[in-house]
This record gives C-alpha cells, structure tokens and sequence, in this order.
C-alpha cells in the first residue's frame, strides 16, 4: 500500500478533508483556525509555506504543515514543521515518514539545515515518531506558566 | 541522571539482541563485547527473562534471543524494569518547618527534571535507538576513511 501514497502540495479544495483529518472531538474542531493556515499556506504561493497532503488512490490520508521561521527566538532560520496527521486507518504503513521526507526535501532548497518542531509531552506516538526521523531535544527549552 | 549498572546491563544486552531477533548469544558473549560482569548481566538476564523481553535457549549452543517488539518497547520500559528514575532527595529527617518551602521548590524542581527524563526515554523506542546507531557507526567509519 506505501507504494500507492503519493504526495502533493494542498489544494484549497482539501481543507474539508484536513479539517476531518485533524483529530480533535467536535467541540474542538478549529475550521476558523484551518481556513487561516489554508489561506497562508496553500493560497498564498510562498515557496517558504508548506502544506503537503498524502493520498491513497485519489483520497487524501494524511497531511504535513511547516514554514521557514527566521530570527525568532533569536534563531538562525530554520524550518518548523507545526501540523502533522495520519488518517487511523491508514497508520504504521510509513505515510508520516513519505511526508516527513518531502517537508524536509523542501526546507532543504530554502537553504535551512534544521528542523524542528514541538509536541506534546503526553503525545508519546507523535514524539516517538519524530524521534525515529532523527529529531533530539535541540537547543531552545519551551517555558510557561498559568497566568493568574 | 545516573542509571544504576543494572539498568545499563539491560539496555546493553536488549539493544545487542534486538539488533538481530535471529540471533542468541550468551551472558559471556554480550559481557566480553562491552566489558561487565557476567555475574551481574547474568542477574539481568533473568529479570528480562521474567519481563518477557528476552527468551532463554536452552542446550548446545543456546543462549539469549530478543523476543519483545522493537517498534514498541522504549528505553524507559527497559530501565523501569531496574529503578523508578526519581530523583532522590536526602531531606533531613529533622528539619523545622521554616524550612519547608524551600525543601518543596527543591523537590518541585528535581520532580521537573524526572518528567523530562521519563518523556525522552519514553519516546525512543529500540528500534530508533538501534537506527540512531548504525548512523553513528556509518559515520564514525566514513571519518575513519577520510583520516586514512
């Protein structure tokens, strides 16, 4: 079946399809919240935004989502990948890999040699994932605090 | 952090077995090649035995084989077999209240650090740690070549 996956840049007609795929129960859903990556990333035609989508046989599966960040945090530029899902259905046939691949393939020819991302601790397949790609604990500590 | 030497035996004959699921080897073999105690790593063995993570063959030639999954079992699995990776605090037994909150920061923060610990080597499976190897020794051997 991996063999049968390709991957290809998001169409503005997929953000239904990324919107379900997005795994959060219907109180959660956060189509505002898409409809704004969408109009940043697959509308806006910016070589450093990325939004790529897996397909099976015509049927999107999975989606990646990452950009080129420069200077934040006082960072050298650097790619981020933010957004990453596998329908259930089709997991642990490497899909996520293929796509991880790709993102990095295009970070790479904007001349960023690293990337990152961030993930919940309690998220242990996303974080075992992305260490099996290779990623370790980098240079910069995520901080935080309740705001009373 | 510092893992007790049962730890380290465990993960040193696990990765060593797991490398190839095929393959058995002796308490001897695995002690000669990273230079422990066949005493103790024989000890080991019988809790990984119990653990269902390495198989006992018996006979003319028998030995250990990995019989877990390598895609699933994570360091911490293996490490939580020999030790509960909490840090530990000397509190003195008598020690007034006035000293209470900051013994609490104390272990406030020691707790912190335990939760970061627990989520990187719950998140790297053998799998990835033995991949994360064999680039280390690729590697190590193509600036071996270069040297020479």
């Amino acid at each position: 079946m991996k063999n049968r996956v390709s991957i290809r840049n998001a169409m503005p007609s997929d953000l239904e399809t990324i919107i379900a795929l997005d795994e959060v129960g219907p109180e959660e859903e956060k189509p505002a919240y898409w409809r704004g990556i969408f109009d940043h990333y697959v509308k806006g035609g910016k070589k450093d935004r990325i939004f790529l989508v897996a397909e099976i046989a015509g049927e999107v599966v999975g989606f990646i989502s990452g950009e080129i960040r420069a200077w934040e945090f006082g960072s050298p530029p650097c790619g981020w990948v933010f957004a990453l899902a596998v329908s259930p259905e089709t997991r642990g046939i490497g899909i996520a890999q293929r796509m991880f691949e790709e993102i990095c393939k295009r970070l790479k020819q904007g001349r960023v040699t690293t990337v990152r991302t961030m993930v919940d601790r309690s998220n242990k397949a996303t974080l075992s994932f992305f260490r099996s790609q290779g990623l370790r604990s980098g240079r910069y500590i995520e901080l935080e605090k309740e705001i009373d | 952090m510092k893992l007790n030497k049962g730890s380290l035996f465990a993960l040193l004959a696990v990765l060593e077995l797991a490398s190839d699921c095929t393959r058995q080897l002796s308490t001897t073999d695995i002690a000669e090649k990273y230079g422990i105690s066949t005493h103790h790593l024989a000890k080991v063995m019988r809790n990984l035995v119990h653990a269902g993570l390495v198989q006992a063959v018996r006979g003319v030639g028998g030995g250990y084989r990995f019989a877990g999954n390598v895609g699933r079992t994570t360091l911490l699995d293996v490490i939580q077999l020999f030790e509960t990776l909490e840090s530990e605090l000397d509190v003195p037994n008598h020690r007034s209240k006035a000293g209470e909150p900051i013994m609490a920061e104390l272990q406030s923060i020691t707790s912190e650090i335990d939760d970061l610990t627990k989520a990187v080597l719950d998140t790297i499976t053998l799998e990835t740690a033995l991949k994360s190897t064999r680039h280390r020794a690729v590697a190590a051997a193509g600036a071996a070549g270069k040297k020479a």
